[in-house]
């Protein structure tokens, strides 16, 4: 195609004028963008009002958004779960067997568990979720990993409380909007998340990697004793996660650690709980400053 | 033995009719509503747990400016970077900032290369599109982040291969932009 003469003014004074402060209004532009950026590294809590705002406008697409994934989630496994169906019925079986004998030695331990709690004078915080909520957004074309959830400071949610699916622990509540609020996912790069293996208890961190696993570290340098096909828990250390919800499951090992992949996987989850923080003494004493919390730095 | 009654050969909602003209309004606010469609792919049905969508906006951005270079100005990227800001959970002046930069880059290269076809469109959006994100990255690193750059290589082969086909929207975009809708008189 022929160049577009669209930057050749020719002698008309005013043309020459647009062209020349079209593009003063470019560069003025870039300089503000930077400004813009250097804020918001420095103080990251700074336009959480206006993303909150912009994710509470958004809300109503977002939710029927998200009524369609979970709609097409299950036609996919409708399918799919006809095609393995006689396998699965004989392994289900199996499993039910063992689960069963498994049920009657944990209401053991959990009634021995009450009996040693009230011996130590133990009382648990409220365990009921604030509130329950669709996830109806995530920040899918960027590395960092964000979810929209639909409920915000009306429905109770505050900064920093957990989030969690029925099948484990999903992120943290970053910035609350009136009806929507902003979770950093597990898997982002910045979440640093304390973790011991469900079996033993052997004490880690579980940092995201930005690709849907996370890393994990052992506290404890020595021989690594983690195995593949290990599950790992929240430990509870730092105050802000309750102790015992899982989380992810060892999917190859490292030097100094594993990879782990994230049991409750965002997408396939429809509604999420909001629940209190756990020890709210414990974290705040953790916690350095507001502004560290808001952006998600670990607690010492 | 008299058939059905034919269509009009030229039947076309191109064609021009007596007092029926484009709008003005839905002809320049056609490339800016796009582009900030675009940038509201986050609230797509997908909540992912890595970065697997192309950025859209910008996409949507970089074909309009291939397509009719007249229509978005130099300093468009940063209301249109603003707004992608808003919902893409980069830090906040990441698109602000390097849209513009992008758009400079662009009347730069164009007045370097101003023969233009589709493999020399292609491997500018290509070549923009791989800088963009990588200093995507750069930036939200910068903000807190940690992620390995090998994180957003798919992602980056993913928006060179949808290029193309995101300028056929655009393109379809531009024929939609000159309807006549308006009742002229």
């Amino acid at each position: 195609m022929a160049p577009q003469s669209t930057r050749h003014t020719g002698f008309s004074r005013r043309a020459q004028y647009t062209t020349f402060f079209a593009y003063v209004a470019g560069v003025l532009g870039t300089l503000a963008g930077a400004a813009l950026l250097g804020m918001s590294i420095y103080h990251p809590a700074a336009f959480a009002g206006l993303r909150s705002a912009a994710g509470d406008a958004t809300a109503p697409a977002g939710s029927v958004a998200a009524s369609t994934r979970s709609t097409s989630v299950s036609l996919f496994d409708t399918v799919a779960g006809y095609i393995a169906a006689g396998r699965q019925n004989a392994q289900l079986r199996r499993e039910a067997e063992i689960a069963r004998v498994r049920l009657v030695e944990a209401q053991a331990t959990a009634e021995e568990n009450r009996r040693l709690k009230a011996l130590l004078d133990l009382r648990e915080a409220d365990q009921t979720p604030v509130a329950m909520a669709r996830m109806i957004a995530s920040t899918s074309a960027s590395t960092r990993r964000f979810a929209t959830i639909s409920a915000g400071s009306d429905d109770g949610v505050a900064v920093g409380m957990p989030v969690r699916s029925p099948l484990g622990l999903i992120g943290r509540v970053l910035e609350t909007g009136r009806t929507t609020a902003r979770v950093l996912l597990v898997t982002d790069t910045e979440s640093v998340v304390p973790v011991r293996r469900a079996r033993d208890g052997v004490p880690a961190f579980a940092t995201g990697r930005g690709d849907g696993t996370l890393q994990l570290r052992l506290i404890n340098l020595g021989i690594n004793p983690l195995k593949k096909g290990d599950t790992f828990v929240t430990s509870g250390s730092g105050g802000l996660y309750r102790p015992g919800t899982a989380i992810a499951v060892v999917s190859a090992v490292t030097s100094d650690g594993a990879i782990a992949r994230v049991l409750s996987d965002p997408g396939a989850t429809d509604y999420v709980a909001i629940e209190r923080v756990w020890a709210p003494e414990a974290h705040s004493a953790a916690a350095p400053t507001p502004v560290a919390q808001a952006t998600g730095s670990p607690a010492p | 033995m008299i058939g059905p009654l034919r269509q009009r050969p030229f039947a076309s909602p191109f064609r021009k009719r007596i007092n029926r003209g484009p709008s003005p309004l839905l002809a320049l606010a056609m490339p800016w509503l796009t582009v900030m469609l675009g940038s509201l792919s986050p609230l797509l049905p997908l909540v992912a747990s890595a970065p697997v969508l192309p950025p859209f906006g910008f996409l949507v951005l970089l074909a309009w400016r291939q397509l009719r270079p007249g229509l978005i100005p130099v300093w468009a990227g940063f209301p249109l970077g603003f707004v992608d800001d808003l919902f893409s959970g980069q830090p906040l002046g990441s698109a602000t900032l390097l849209w513009s930069l992008a758009l400079i880059a662009f009347d730069a290269i164009e007045a370097r290369f101003p023969w233009r076809n589709v493999v020399i469109n292609w491997l500018e959006a290509a070549a923009l599109i791989a800088s963009y994100l990588a200093l995507s990255l750069l930036i939200a690193n910068a903000a807190g982040g940690g992620a390995h750059i090998m994180v957003i290589v798919p992602q980056i082969a993913m928006s060179v291969l949808v290029f193309p086909l995101v300028g056929r929207f655009v393109a379809a975009c531009d024929r939609a932009r000159l309807l006549p809708v308006r009742i002229l008189g």
